[in-house]
């Protein structure tokens, strides 16, 4: 298997695919049970995120290692209108009417390591880790 | 691939495959509300044992359909909440408050035929 994949969001079915291409990468990684759960629900959260803003974009993992630790790297990136205020965008509950609000700051949540860089009229990406214990 | 729905007696139920779209949970809201009418259930079981992932998507989508179905008449029990799924989703935040579960398909069944029979003798 390929420590590489990388996943064009273009429809609802593609989420499905970018999360289950985590929880192998993140298996062939080496984490277990609800981390891969935990991994898998956090690319869902970002991959939505660009259906619901962008439309379309894509969702690439790698395996990475640090340090002796291993881990995954995942990047979402969309060209879609970006998001006007992080800050408000990253905080519990703050929801423009197509989620709970949680899609974001959850998935920061979830992984251990979560960058988003975002510029208005040119897209988002976003970068998270998760290292094995 | 929509979700199937069967009857059993006055319950309708409701098996979510794991890689259900959410085009398919935005339809099964739909055929459920629309079910319910149509046969009178008084209870609906939407078992989720098969999914690995409950994002906050699936879990509005899930709230919204019982109390939707709540004014419809019926009660829904969400049975089959994988151990992993449940914990990921309290790090996220997502709840089911005021939502029945149950451990499986089969005690999600039991809760809703046990609320109908205790009505229905309390009625005589």
């Amino acid at each position: 298997m390929s420590d590489e994949a990388r996943v064009a969001i273009q429809r609802d079915g593609d989420i499905i695919a970018a999360r289950q291409k985590g929880r192998d990468l993140a298996a062939q990684a080496g984490f277990k049970g609800s981390d891969l759960t935990i991994i898998a629900t956090a690319i869902s959260e970002i991959a939505r995120n660009i259906i619901v803003f962008a439309q379309q974009g894509e969702v690439s993992l790698r395996l990475i290692e640090k340090a002796g630790k291993r881990g995954v790297l995942i990047i979402a990136e969309d060209h879609g209108p970006g998001i006007p205020d992080i800050e408000q965008a990253m905080r519990d509950g703050f929801s423009t009417g197509k989620s709970l609000g949680l899609g974001l700051p959850g998935a920061k949540r979830l992984m251990d390591e979560f960058e988003i860089i975002s510029e208005v009229g040119k897209g988002t990406v976003i970068t998270m880790r998760k290292w094995t214990r | 691939m929509p979700v199937p729905i069967l009857k059993q007696g006055g319950v309708l139920i409701a098996s979510i495959q794991a890689a259900v779209t959410d085009q398919d949970l935005v339809q099964l809201q739909d055929d459920l509300a629309d079910k319910v009418g149509r046969f009178r259930s008084r209870g609906v079981v939407i078992d989720v044992s098969a999914l690995d992932v409950m994002d906050s998507f699936a879990t509005r989508t899930l709230r919204n359909l019982a109390e939707a179905l709540k004014l419809r008449g019926a009660a829904t029990v969400i049975s089959g909440i994988q151990p992993d799924v449940a914990f990921a989703m309290v790090e996220l935040g997502l709840t089911l408050d005021g939502i029945l579960t149950a451990l499986d398909l089969e005690e999600g069944f039991d809760m809703l035929t046990q609320t109908s029979r205790e009505e229905d003798s309390g009625v005589g």
